[in-house]
């Protein structure tokens, strides 16, 4: 079912309070999901730092800086920032790959939020299964609670076959076994986890098993990148929102016989390009409000 | 010689011919299938736009020259098959309507992973 960004915002919702348990400590969490109050947090996705082509983005070395330098600049700081994804953009080269993490990471560093939560994409982790993203950020599926709010990383990505695999799959069903019907959960991946445009790969080959597990909890909603755009989507009553990226527009699905970034246009710089904040009010809506990247 | 006899004889010749021709016709389909060759390397297939005709049986036989490579058609059922180096890898497809249907890399392959791609057009 496809619906407008107005209806989405009206369907939009988590809750909030103040304590941030480590990844993991999910199964301890407070397991009623009952809101702790109000609070927003920042969804940056696809920086793919090291992506080199004018043509796409002239400012591929300084965009990620300019947008950080944005976020730091808000009145009001998030909670947590987490980016969905598509850290570096991906390299045959297994040390330069090292090199583009070591430099992302520096350069997320400069955030003044210290509460960062990462994820990877598939050109981050998906030629090395992950094994270079976990020696510089960790795990690639995990837990943490936030005010009430249930989340849950998953890896969609290190499986080059855009797969979560079944022994994840178990681990996402352990995980939500303790949580009540009504928790509020969030699941952040970096690919759809519903079948967006298969013909260009925006789907999780066994999405539909992590729908199914999901789909009796009342209160989930799912934030997702990789496919650098902003859309919404409805599977049951499952919100599942993309962010736009922060490195190369992509077209909308099927809307061009290729999936080919698009062009850097001069008139409208860094057109396509932005992230997101999520406030969390009252028992069930988020607000999303879309940020563009521009030059301060 | 009876005339019963005979017409027994006759009718065991008969279908013993008519199995021969069946066997015949189906063996002769087998080798007839056409096969088409198609290589994989990053981030390409070659050829990358393949005609066939509706309905009739066609063998795509795949072999990468460099790393595994997928192979997908997300409209026929999402058919799929894994490209091995080394391994010769075989799609048996009929596809009983006409149009254009797009296949795709579904193993993450590198940087040009999106590009990787072809149709098969079906007359």
């Amino acid at each position: 079912m496809r619906i407008n960004r107005r209806d989405f915002l009206k369907l939009a919702g988590i809750g909030g309070a103040v304590f941030v348990l480590g990844p993991h400590n999910l199964a301890g969490a407070a397991t009623k999901g009952k809101s702790q109050g109000d609070f927003f947090f920042l969804q940056l996705s696809d920086t793919h730092w090291g992506f080199n082509d004018p043509k796409i983005n002239p400012f591929a070395t300084t965009t990620l800086k300019t947008a950080i330098a944005a976020v730091n600049s808000l009145e009001t700081q998030p909670d947590f920032i987490i980016f969905t994804g598509d850290l570096t953009h991906t390299t045959d080269d297994a040390k330069e790959r090292r090199k583009r993490m070591g430099e992302v990471r520096d350069i997320i560093n400069e955030l003044k939020v210290k509460n960062i939560k990462l994820m990877a994409g598939e050109h981050d982790a998906g030629l090395d299964n992950g094994e270079a993203y976990q020696e510089f950020f960790g795990k690639t599926h995990y837990t943490f609670d936030h005010k009430g709010v249930h989340f849950i990383v998953v890896d969609n990505v290190s499986d080059p076959t855009s797969s979560i695999g079944d022994p994840q799959l178990q681990w996402l069903s352990d995980t939500l076994k303790p949580l009540d019907k009504d928790s509020r959960i969030v699941v952040l991946t970096h690919r759809p986890l519903f079948n967006l445009y298969p013909q260009w790969d925006w789907w999780t080959r066994d999405g539909a098993k992590a729908i199914d597990l999901l789909t009796p909890y009342k209160n989930v909603t799912v934030f997702y990148g990789h496919i650098h755009q902003e859309h919404h989507h409805m599977t049951g009553q499952i919100p599942h929102h993309a962010a736009k990226g922060m490195m190369l527009p992509l077209p909308a699905p099927g809307s061009v016989p290729k999936r080919v970034p698009i062009a850097w246009d001069p008139a409208e710089p860094y057109k396509g390009l932005g992230y997101r904040s999520i406030e969390a009010k009252g028992e069930k809506e988020y607000s999303l409000t879309e940020f563009p990247i521009k030059k301060g | 010689m009876k005339p019963a006899r005979n017409r027994v004889r006759l009718a065991c010749i008969l279908m013993l011919i008519c199995i021969s021709a069946i066997v015949a016709n189906a063996y002769a389909e087998e080798q007839t299938e056409q096969v088409i060759k198609v290589t994989a390397k990053k981030f390409e297939y070659s050829p990358n736009e393949i005609r066939i005709k509706k309905g009739i049986p066609v063998v795509l036989e795949f072999t990468s020259l460099d790393r595994i490579h997928g192979f997908t058609i997300p409209d026929l059922d999402g058919m799929r098959a894994t490209i091995e180096p080394g391994k010769v890898t075989r799609v048996r497809l009929v596809v009983p309507k006409a149009g254009t249907y797009d296949f795709h890399c579904d193993i993450f392959c590198g940087d040009g992973h999106e590009g990787m791609a072809g149709k098969i057009i079906v007359e």
